[in-house]
């Protein structure tokens, strides 16, 4: 064996194929949303548990209007994001930072929503370890659930504007942008199971 | 037009189509909620409807459809660590009925 395919032989693993063709950050960015799936999934699942174990579990939301609101918000920021990437492969750049821009402002407005919609609670008395409707447990699920998902939404829209200047000054690719919106979709993918089993699942009749 | 703006014309039509699928999905949640069934009647429905939904997000959102490997890579760890999650159930069953303090 010569030299030059020892040297070779040694480094083949740098000239693999990419895994399933996708790109390495992308990758990543794949992997991180599979863990955080199973993060989400474990929180929901620990609500279920306590839930369907509590046998008068309180039914506090008299009204759909604010979260049917927050959901017609983030899944048209999931749309406008696809133009975004869209934009950003046909090489329009203004395009694309200015449809990114448009699901920050919407990110930044289910943001203030939310908050609204925990103000209201807490104003009635729900807190993490207080329930004014029975058990303490209520409280403390519904805000680590909501609130470690609005905490994805505000990493989510800072992303998507540092991103999207980057990506106007010409730091970054449209491969940046599409791995941003593949995250800003997975928040808007975990959003459409909180919806029913938190918000829709608690409604007073 | 060029076999690249086309391209693109088409999976824009596309998004606004899976849009306007997964939007009446969620309306049909909020229907639910409103239906005069038991709560677990009513879960197993919302969550059947909260299951396309993401299925449609994930595979043309986040375009999943167009990678077959990347695909069955990511829909086999998710239903694998969900999946093994449901052992605890039979112990919140058993909090609500088999233990001296339940009702």
């Amino acid at each position: 064996m010569s030299q030059a395919e020892v040297t070779m032989g040694s480094h083949s693993g740098l000239m693999e194929e990419p895994t399933f063709s996708v790109p390495a950050k992308k990758m990543a960015m794949w992997l991180f949303i599979i863990a955080d799936s199973a993060t989400f999934a474990g929180c929901l699942f620990a609500y279920g548990f306590i839930r369907n174990a509590t046998p008068s579990w309180p039914r506090p939301f008299h009204g759909i209007t604010n979260v049917a609101l927050m959901t017609f918000i983030l899944l048209t920021s999931s749309l406008t994001m696809l133009f975004g990437v869209r934009s950003a492969q046909k090489g329009d750049k203004a395009g694309a930072f200015r449809w990114t821009m448009i699901t920050a402002v919407a990110g930044i407005l289910f943001a203030v929503l939310h908050i609204r919609e925990w103000l209201a609670m807490i104003e009635e008395g729900a807190t993490l370890f207080h329930n004014p409707w029975g058990t303490p447990l209520f409280g403390s699920l519904f805000f680590s659930i909501t609130g470690l998902h609005l905490l994805h939404v505000t990493g989510g829209v800072v992303a998507l504007i540092a991103v999207g200047l980057r990506y106007q000054g010409g730091r970054y690719k449209a491969d940046d942008l599409e791995i941003t919106g593949l995250y800003w979709h997975f928040v808007d993918l975990v959003w459409m199971f909180v919806v029913p089993l938190v918000y829709l699942l608690n409604l007073a009749h | 037009m060029t076999t690249a703006e086309d391209h693109n014309s088409k999976g824009a039509k596309k998004d606004v189509i899976v849009y306007v699928c997964i939007l009446a999905l969620a309306g049909i949640q909020f229907l639910i909620a409103y239906q005069n069934i038991s709560a677990s009647q009513m879960f197993v429905r919302m969550l059947v409807v909260a299951i396309v939904e993401g299925a449609l997000a994930l595979l043309f959102f986040m375009h999943l459809w167009e990678n077959r490997g990347l695909k069955w890579f990511v829909v086999i760890f998710t239903v694998a660590v969900i999946l093994g999650l449901q052992y605890g159930w039979t112990d919140s069953f058993r909090l609500l009925d088999g233990v001296p303090w339940a009702k």
